[in-house]
């Protein structure tokens, strides 16, 4: 079983989050990076599927330089390869010219039998692009799993939405996974010295017969027209309680729509 | 030339960090409220491969170094000392002997689980009448038939006692030598022997969540074939596990004196006093730049010993280098929780706060695996000072 896990390097939330002042875009240099929490879980499955069918697992990412720094953890964690996407050119890509990079990117990996990612990215968060990917590719897509097993070309999968559903469906197939699918490994000391030898291959867009005009800030059908930085955390609001502080409480988390 | 540990050694730093930060720090005030030993916890560090850092791939483990045990160590220690000691223990007396003089027999059938982190081991050594006088033992073994029948009793045995503990590697007297002295052997006593006993766990000043018990052996028989490494070589046998298992509590020290220093900070920041944060003031600042001089100067003297003893320097060398080591990183970390108590002002006074934990945890740190004197002793011998 060949199982490609998208993986992407996002800015640590825990550290400050800034944005590019001429055009918007994430600033994905100048902080302290790391693979988005919710494919650490993608890449998780894929190592347990992959452990019990002897399969192989490849971690593919798109993103400057520095995102490979989100498929060395993957191969640390005990992913067998790496591809990087790697193009000035996609600097500013939406979703949609995401999706077309990393279909072409899966299909030049050829004969992939499952997907896997998270089911958004701790930065973007959009959750549009397996599905998108599915599309392009012709897989069938199950997002926002908690359970999975694969048995021969069958993959049966729990998805926690609205309703809690159990549903099947056919190899090649798109599972983007939630945080409640399983427990991420950390990496072993083995594992990172292990990771040092693995394959990572770097692809740009003319190997993928990707066109520079089709993604890119200028192809993109959404434009980001200003950012505020989020204000500042206030100095909390003391309540003395005289007798009513209950009341006061109770009035306060109503005003708020706490309650 | 260069001070620095090694890219790989950082990066593993990192990981280490993590997973101490989110699996452990979280929950060490509790276990150390409860006495619990957190059994779950050191199995994740199992699965970290943090007992098998130094053992062959063979038996499960990384093939690695010293320094990367003592990172790691540094690393655990930096959130909960005890869990720190709870990995010094299993590999340095645990898994150290049985990989050093073990038969291939012995090690097939305990390193796996050692080294996996699904079992641990211990070193008995010390005895109410004797720890660093190790030819002061009284537990006898004495060999019936094919058995050796042990009577006697051990004390502080960390490790000895978890759900998990697969063995007690103990020192005994096994008869007399040509010169009318003590012959003393290593003896692998598994778990659950009958005669063995594991009483009940010490009411310690610190280290609440690591594991330590009494043992007492009467009449208890374990094959003849449990015999670790030479007969009446038991005492330089363990003389030899020693000096690794020194710069291993260095390191766990630098650990201690490192979250003193952030936790010091961090304080001197926040709290006000006089209308400016505390760390305005010279007699609080300057306690606290004492305290970055003494995790520096103390992971210097750490790795260094690690690295003689991983570039495979004369044993005499890393011997001295892992005495002055562990002197000078122990003795810190007292002083660097006493410090870090006095910026806490009454806060540190309070379970509240981690530095009274650490202040508890420390003073253990210049007694364990040969106290300071011990190491003063070491020293001035290898000054050529015939010191008693």
């Amino acid at each position: 079983m060949k199982i490609v896990v998208l993986v992407k390097h996002v800015p640590d939330a825990a550290a400050d989050r800034t944005f590019h002042e001429a055009d918007h875009t994430t600033d994905r240099v100048g902080v302290d990076g790391i693979l988005s929490e919710l494919d650490e879980y993608a890449v998780e499955e894929a190592l347990k599927l992959a452990g019990s069918e002897s399969g192989e697992v490849i971690a593919l990412t798109m993103g400057p330089e520095g995102s490979a720094d989100a498929i060395k953890r993957a191969l640390q964690m005990g992913a067998d390869s790496g591809v990087h996407v790697v193009d000035d050119a996609l600097h500013g890509s939406d979703a949609l010219a995401t999706s077309h990079v990393l279909a072409e990117a899966i299909g030049k990996i050829g004969e992939v039998d499952l997907v896997l990612t998270g089911m958004a990215s701790t930065d973007g968060g959009m959750s549009v692009v397996p599905a998108m990917l599915a599309e392009r590719l012709g897989f069938a897509h199950i997002g926002f799993v908690g359970e999975m097993s694969v048995d021969g070309g069958t993959v049966r999968a729990r998805r926690d939405s609205d309703v809690t559903e159990t549903v099947e469906a056919a190899t090649p197939a798109i599972v983007s996974v939630t945080d409640q699918i399983n427990e991420p490994r950390y990496p072993s000391f083995k594992g990172i010295m292990a990771a040092k030898k693995k394959p990572v291959e770097s692809w740009s867009l003319a190997d993928l017969g990707v066109a520079a005009e089709q993604v890119g800030l200028d192809a993109a059908w959404s434009q980001v027209q200003s950012v505020t930085k989020r204000p500042e955390r206030t100095q909390g609001e003391v309540v003395t309680d005289d007798g009513d502080g209950g009341i006061k409480l109770a009035e306060f988390l109503a005003s708020r729509k706490f309650i | 030339m260069t001070f620095e540990l090694s890219a790989d050694h950082e990066e593993f730093r990192k990981v280490v960090r993590e997973f101490a930060e989110a699996e452990i720090a979280p929950h060490a005030a509790r276990w150390d409220r409860e006495h619990h030993f957190p059994v779950d916890v050191v199995r994740a560090m199992g699965g970290l491969g943090l007992f098998g850092l130094t053992a062959p791939e063979a038996y499960g483990g990384a093939g690695g170094d010293l320094t990367s045990l003592c990172v790691a160590i540094e690393e655990i220690g930096r959130v909960d000392q005890s869990l720190g000691i709870t990995l010094e223990a299993a590999v340095g007396l645990g898994i150290n002997p049985i990989l050093t003089y073990g038969t291939d027999e012995q090690k097939q059938r305990w390193l796996p689980d050692l080294v996996a982190g699904r079992a641990l081991a211990a070193f008995g050594l010390t005895e109410p009448g004797s720890g660093s006088d190790a030819g002061a033992t009284k537990t006898r073994a004495t060999l019936d038939g094919d058995e050796w029948v042990i009577d006697g009793s051990k004390q502080f045995i960390t490790n000895s006692g978890t759900e998990i503990t697969s063995c007690v590697t103990i020192t005994a007297r096994t008869g007399t030598d040509a010169r009318g002295k003590p012959e003393i052997s290593t003896i692998i006593v598994p778990s659950g022997t009958p005669g063995f006993t594991v009483e009940p766990a010490y009411d310690k000043l610190g280290w609440h969540a690591s594991d330590t018990h009494p043992l007492s052996f009467s009449g208890a028989r374990v094959p003849a074939d449990h015999l670790l490494g030479t007969r009446g070589q038991g005492f330089a046998q363990f003389l030899a596990t020693l000096d690794e298992g020194r710069i291993a509590i260095a390191a766990l020290a630098v650990g201690c004196i490192q979250a003193m220093l952030e936790a010091s900070v961090s304080y001197a920041n926040e709290r006000t006093a006089f209308g400016v944060p505390i760390g305005n003031k010279q007699g609080v600042a300057f306690q606290i730049a004492d305290l970055q001089v003494m995790v520096e100067s103390a992971r210097l003297l750490t790795y260094k010993a690690a690295a003689m003893r991983d570039a495979g320097k004369p044993r005499d060398a890393v011997k001295q280098a892992a005495a002055r080591a562990k002197l000078h990183a122990t003795e810190n970390a007292v002083t660097a929780t006493r410090i870090a108590t006095q910026v806490h002002g009454g806060y540190g006074f309070m379970e509240e706060y981690p530095v009274a934990r650490f202040y508890r945890d420390a003073k253990i740190l210049e007694i364990g695996e040969g106290t300071s004197e011990v190491q003063r002793m070491l020293i001035a011998r290898g000054l050529g000072l015939s010191v008693e």
